[in-house]
């Protein structure tokens, strides 16, 4: 029953009834026009018949009286599909023509009959009665001559086109009727499908995604639209589930060393030197959580893309340039050679802050991992490459073997087990999330692949646009 | 210097208070945003410090109807939210610095000193002294002791920046922050290596040591002692 309420409830439904109620309306108002004004042209063409078969029959009068007339009638009524034809005495006794009966009055007014009347026609049936229209006229001696025409064949048309009238309303009718069943009932049921979805990506499922049947018509245009958005929301979801399980994992340790550090001072019996130290062993420990933390949060708030919104035109090649600079004292002090290839004038749409932040962390890297190559360098380098921009950092050390690749992006991962190399873990990660909050990748590559044991490492934001 | 800090947190308060005082710094203190507002308008401080999140009412906003009303009293903002956006957002309301949430106190200090004294300001001044370590800022031109010392632009925007702070600590991350636009931790010594270059170019071959550093916060220009 509710079921029923529903349907009837739907936009398809009461956009059918609409329908239904405008066609019928014009087609009652259609029919109405057509029928009058095929009924007013057989009634003047039923008057002009009987006028000219009156000019005939006067003109017989006139040429022998009333007895021409009576023959003239007589002869022309025994003709196949004669018109209607009487003369009848004062009395009015019928004494020619071809009707056994009339209507009482009719041929008591002169002129036109007002209304259609009923008649019977010689050699019928007695209870066959049609109607008839016809011109009495009076004639001198108190007889009457009517002349008339059977009007059945009007009233046929007009019946016919009534009962065509009723058979089509009753068609569209029907035709609504199934519209609404099957478009109405198609319709919730794919919105039925939805809702079911939705209620189960509510439970927390959100790998489900709506219905999609291909048609492309507006549903599948709306599920795909909302598959989208899901998307977006389940990748969003995956990235805090994974910040959270991040913080569980790898933050615990160094929590837990902390608070090891703090104990172990409390009961340290080195006095006051020893307790110092550690105070400071645990500060610097805490600064180093801190780092961890906030890189974990702006990973996760760059791939969440909220940062879009601080998007202005950065100019890549006077940014590169400067970390460069920055950097390159650094290198100098551990024996790196620092180069720096960097072409002019090169600008893209982006944020100056993440950008540099991913810079440095890619050159910091190549700092740190150059390692103990014989004579390590590094190199910083941005050109245009078609529609892109590259900006590449370069070491000679070691680099990431093919098949780790894909892991160093991830967060924590680190192919020094050891992790005797001070970092987070992080850096790649958000070089990668930069590059692609920008449109973008991290491409990692060896840098020198022909150098044996030494490949190196080139990691390259490959940004889109530029200018 | 008296400044106001404007924090919700009793314990953090407490502590700041305490720090402050003993660098020698008179502090009120306000719980809440509306009698923060109150006071900062009733009375005239060298520096506020305003938390970002704030039960009544929102630190942003107290300063931007300061900055509404004329009052233009140097404001810190200290807030656990630290990105780049908030920063930024932060700056636009009015605020003159921006702390992210955990700090340490050594960097506080050092903000608030030089955001203190930027009333009096050396904006004006054509040229720095230390010493006998001079910088001409219209010709861009150092000298020590009377002698011309050639230094690449970014030395000479570093050693601005150390010289007009003379006196004052200056932290690393305000130096990235003035002298390079960068807004991050590099996680390297990056700026202890910029240092070391410097001073070797405006302290070899002088005598006395201008440039400091601090241990556990910093550096510092200045001359005697």
């Amino acid at each position: 029953m509710s079921r029923l309420r529903a349907m009837l409830s739907t936009t398809a439904v009461r956009l059918s009834a609409l329908y239904l109620g405008l066609f019928a309306l014009c087609a009652v108002a259609l029919v109405f026009y057509v029928t009058s004004i095929s009924v007013g042209m057989q009634h003047d063409r039923t008057q002009e018949i009987i006028l000219s078969e009156l000019r005939v029959v006067a003109g017989s009068y006139r040429r022998s009286g009333i007895t021409g007339l009576v023959r003239t009638i007589e002869r022309r009524s025994r003709q196949p599909g004669a018109n209607l034809y009487a003369i009848s005495t004062p009395s009015g006794e019928l004494i020619a023509g071809n009707i056994s009966s009339i209507a009482p009055g009719v041929l008591d007014l002169e002129g036109w009959t007002s209304t259609p009347f009923r008649y019977s026609r010689l050699g019928d049936g007695d209870d066959e009665e049609h109607l008839a229209l016809a011109q009495v006229i009076g004639l001198p001696n108190g007889m009457r001559l009517m002349v008339g025409r059977d009007i059945g064949e009007r009233e046929q048309v007009r019946g016919l086109v009534r009962q065509a009238l009723v058979r089509a309303l009753a068609i569209m009718f029907a035709g609504a009727l199934a519209i609404w069943f099957f478009v109405g009932r198609r319709a919730l049921k794919r919105i039925d499908h939805m809702s079911e979805a939705s209620k189960k990506i509510l439970a927390g499922d959100l790998s489900q995604r709506l219905p999609v049947n291909g048609s492309g018509d507006e549903f599948d245009r709306l599920s795909l639209s909302l598959n989208t958005m899901l998307g977006r929301i389940e990748r969003l979801n995956e990235g805090l589930r994974q910040v959270s399980d991040n913080i569980a994992h790898d933050l615990k340790t160094p929590l837990t060393r902390l608070r090891n550090r703090a104990e172990a001072a409390l009961s340290a019996d080195g006095g006051a030197a020893a307790q110092q130290e550690a105070l400071e062993q645990m500060i610097a420990d805490s600064d180093q959580l801190i780092r961890t933390f906030n890189a974990l949060l702006m990973i996760s708030r760059v791939e969440a893309g909220s940062s879009t919104a601080q998007m202005s035109d950065v100019d890549l090649s006077g940014l590169a340039q400067d970390a460069s600079e920055l950097y390159e004292p650094v290198a100098e002090e551990q024996g790196v050679k620092l180069t720096a290839r960097i072409a002019p004038g090169i600008s893209i749409r982006g944020n100056r802050e993440l950008l540099a932040q991913a810079l440095s962390n890619l050159i910091d890297n190549a700092i740190k991992y150059v390692g103990d190559a014989p004579a390590p360098e590094i190199g910083v380098a941005l050109h245009r490459s078609g529609d892109e921009v590259r900006l590449t950092v370069t070491d000679n050390g070691p680099g990431v073997p093919a098949n780790r690749r894909e892991d160093v992006v991830k967060r924590f991962v680190r192919l020094d087990e050891s992790r005797s190399k001070p970092g987070t873990g992080l850096g790649l990660s958000l070089v990668h999330a930069v590059a692609a909050l920008h449109g973008g990748h991290l491409l990692l590559d060896d840098a020198q692949p022909e150098a044996g044991d030494n490949p190196g490492l080139a990691a390259t934001m490959v940004l889109p646009g530029g200018k | 210097m008296k400044i106001l800090i404007i924090e919700d947190d009793l314990e953090t308060a407490a502590y700041l208070s305490k720090a402050f005082r003993e660098a020698g710094i008179t502090v009120d203190h306000a719980s809440d945003g509306d009698s923060g507002y109150f006071l900062a308008s009733e009375n005239s401080y060298d520096a506020l410090v305003v938390d970002r999140m704030l039960p009544k009412r929102d630190g942003l906003s107290i300063i931007s109807e300061l900055r509404a009303k004329g009052d233009d009293t140097p404001a810190l903002i200290l807030s656990a939210l630290g990105q780049v956006d908030d920063r930024v957002t932060g700056l636009r309301a009015g605020g003159d610095d921006y702390l992210t949430k955990p700090y340490a106190f050594s960097e506080l200090l050092a903000r608030i000193e030089i955001l203190g004294r930027r009333k009096g300001g050396r904006e004006q001044e054509t040229t720095y002294r230390v010493g006998d370590l001079e910088l001409d800022r219209l010709s861009h031109e150092v000298r020590r002791a009377g002698q011309p010392i050639p230094l690449q632009p970014r030395e000479y925007r570093l050693l601005e920046y150390l010289m007009k702070n003379a006196g004052q600590v200056v932290t690393r991350t305000m130096l990235l922050e003035h002298v390079w636009d960068y807004h991050f931790d590099p996680q390297t010594n990056v700026i202890d290596v910029h240092i070391s270059r410097l001073r070797s170019k405006i302290e070899k071959d002088f005598g006395e040591p201008l440039l400091r550093t601090v241990r556990g916060a910093g550096y510092m220009m200045k001359a005697g002692g």
